[in-house]
């Protein structure tokens, strides 16, 4: 990969077909595409949704390894330069779907990896859950997400494309903006490989 | 090479009659499974160690020092010994009396068991499993091989002036593997000692066993104990036969859906083609293990999981008679053929086991048998 290059992985558990929360993600990853693009950087976009590893997952929760098509899923969000993160809200929190798969990433290759976190509902009444739900979860990761988390009830989606102060339009360019900044100063290394280059027997010895 | 069973010691009931057989049974069922090992050509019996229901086998060297009375010929190892929640300095003395009694038949597997409330019921930290693995094992090999040992860490009490009772026989200690499906400390330690690897093989894709493996090898060459194709790799494997291979499937199923580590999860067929697993014909398990070192390269043990999961002991014992008479000899003709001459044939065994060997292979009856 060049250092002009920066990947981005759009993590979806919308349910429904056609989902909010993919039509979210499209949105959010066209915004930071542009910015990236306007700091002279290369996007390169994955879009996983979950829906259609839901078997796999649960599959790995009881086997304890994941299926290949699972693993290039895992892969991309580890290897990536940015996430982005959506979830439907469901009981006042992320639903289960989108807490399998972040319980099944390798949680070291997520350590100071922006990640811009987004959600569903069809109420504007569960918009905190962004915060008090999702926010903590890439807490425990130890990924940097970025200040703006976005939040889009039913109701978002009939304002207009009007990029007015609080508007969806408006929120979707503030976050996206944050990410792509985050992603311009993210030097590329790559996750580590524990196989290919592991810690040698002496430093593991003398911890 | 050397083939044989090992065994977790599961209190499962059987799924197709709701039977569950009592502790004392199982323990019974175990010695059995280890006897008839012998007796239908095995080499190898290996036994876990769990401290939790419903597993058994929480006293490993009582079970194979009564093994070892049983048979005369059967190596007897583990599948693993707990170098995390054991004390070091009892795994020295259990395993080197072990040996004394068993003419030297005796090696160990390490390994760091398979739940986290065992840590606090020894007194340990589940989140230094590793650390612990690491001293623990290093006292352990000084323990063996130094008649007076002067020792400070960080998980036990220091020691000063300590010999480890009895000495190792004839002074040798028991050859170690390590085990480990996922974590690269244990590989690398492996290579580290010049010791062997071993990989349940059951429970992930051979893709990943392939890396832990392909690790360890080239760790051990690195450590300078040799070429990385002559490191000591062992295997496990989970096979189920019946002349049929549909028959196989069809009596094994439910055993499969309602295993304890398997159960509920994904079906039989798709478990198969994504893990090394292979319920059919003895002559698909013969293709399915020979494939084995195509991903790992020539290997010195083969283990099997024999009695698990409720299966009554008269299918145990017919699975091993399936294994010894159409699988193993196979099995054994086709590895010494593909071997290349450099690679060991099986993994170090004590000096008084080697030369019982060659006695045994050198001697008329067996050479004729052998070349009938």
């Amino acid at each position: 990969m060049t250092t002009t290059t920066r990947s981005l992985v759009v993590v979806t558990a919308g349910l429904s077909e056609p989902s909010s929360s993919l039509l979210l993600g499209d949105r959010l990853a066209a915004a930071v595409e542009r910015h990236l693009r306007e700091s002279g950087l290369e996007p390169r976009v994955e879009v996983i949704e979950l829906r259609a590893h839901a078997v796999d997952l649960a599959n790995q929760m009881l086997t304890g390894f994941p299926s290949p098509s699972l693993q290039s899923a895992l892969d991309a969000a580890s290897a990536a330069d940015g996430v982005i993160a959506i979830s439907p809200i469901f009981s006042g929190s992320y639903n289960g779907l989108f807490k399998s798969f972040w319980d099944a990433v390798d949680r070291d290759s997520f350590r100071a990896k922006p990640v811009l976190i987004a959600a569903t509902g069809g109420s504007p009444r569960h918009s905190l859950a962004v915060e008090h739900a999702i926010r903590p979860l890439f807490a425990y990761l130890r990924a940097a997400v970025v200040p703006t988390g976005v939040y889009a009830a039913t109701e978002d989606w009939g304002q207009g494309g009007l990029a007015t102060d609080g508007s969806l339009v408006e929120r979707i360019d503030r976050a996206a903006a944050e990410l792509a900044v985050a992603m311009a100063a993210r030097r590329s290394a790559g996750p580590q490989d524990a196989y290919a280059d592991p810690t040698p027997f002496e430093d593991l010895l003398r911890r | 090479m050397q083939f044989g069973v090992f065994t977790v010691g599961d209190v499962t009931p059987d799924p197709t009659t709701g039977h569950t057989v009592s502790e004392e049974e199982r323990i019974r069922i175990m010695v059995r499974v280890a006897v008839k090992a012998e007796e239908v050509g095995l080499d190898v019996f290996a036994t876990g160690e769990h401290h939790n229901v419903p597993f058994v086998p929480s006293s490993p060297t009582t079970m194979l020092g009564y093994i070892a009375a049983k048979t005369s010929r059967l190596q007897l190892s583990t599948a693993t010994t707990l170098i995390t929640t054991n004390d070091p300095v009892k795994i020295a003395e259990d395993y080197a009396m072990l040996q004394h009694l068993a003419d030297g038949r005796v090696d160990l597997m390490m390994g760091r068991g398979n739940m986290g409330p065992v840590y606090p019921w020894f007194g340990q930290d589940l989140r230094n499993a590793i650390p612990l693995a690491i001293e623990n094992y290093d006292l352990l090999r000084r323990l063996w091989r130094e008649d007076v040992v002067d020792w400070e860490g960080k998980f036990r009490t220091p020691l000063t002036g300590f010999t480890a009772t009895p000495r190792p026989l004839d002074g040798v200690p028991p050859f170690v593997w390590h085990g480990s499906i996922r974590s690269p400390e244990i590989a690398e330690q492996a290579a580290y000692y010049g010791d062997g690897f071993f990989h349940n093989n059951i429970f992930w894709p051979s893709s990943h066993v392939r890396r832990m493996v392909e690790l360890y090898r080239r760790r051990f060459e690195h450590y300078g104990h040799g070429p990385a194709d002559q490191a000591i790799v062992g295997l496990g494997g989970h096979v189920f036969m019946r002349k049929n291979s549909q028959d196989a499937i069809r009596e094994f199923r439910p055993y499969f859906d309602k295993a304890p580590v398997y159960g509920g999860a994904m079906p039989l067929e798709d478990y198969m083609a994504q893990t090394p697993m292979t319920i059919g014909s003895p002559q698909q398990v013969i293709d399915r293990t020979l494939s084995f070192r195509e991903f790992v390269g020539d290997y010195q043990r083969q283990l099997f999981i024999a009695d698990h999961a409720g299966l009554p002991l008269t299918t145990v014992l017919e699975q091993m008679d399936i294994l010894g008479a159409e699988v193993i000899p196979v099995l054994r003709r086709e590895f010494e053929a593909l071997r290349p001459a450099n690679v060991p044939v099986g993994p170090p065994l004590h000096p008084r086991v080697a030369a019982a060997e060659a006695t045994v292979a050198g001697s008329p009856a067996v050479l004729a048998e052998t070349t009938a």
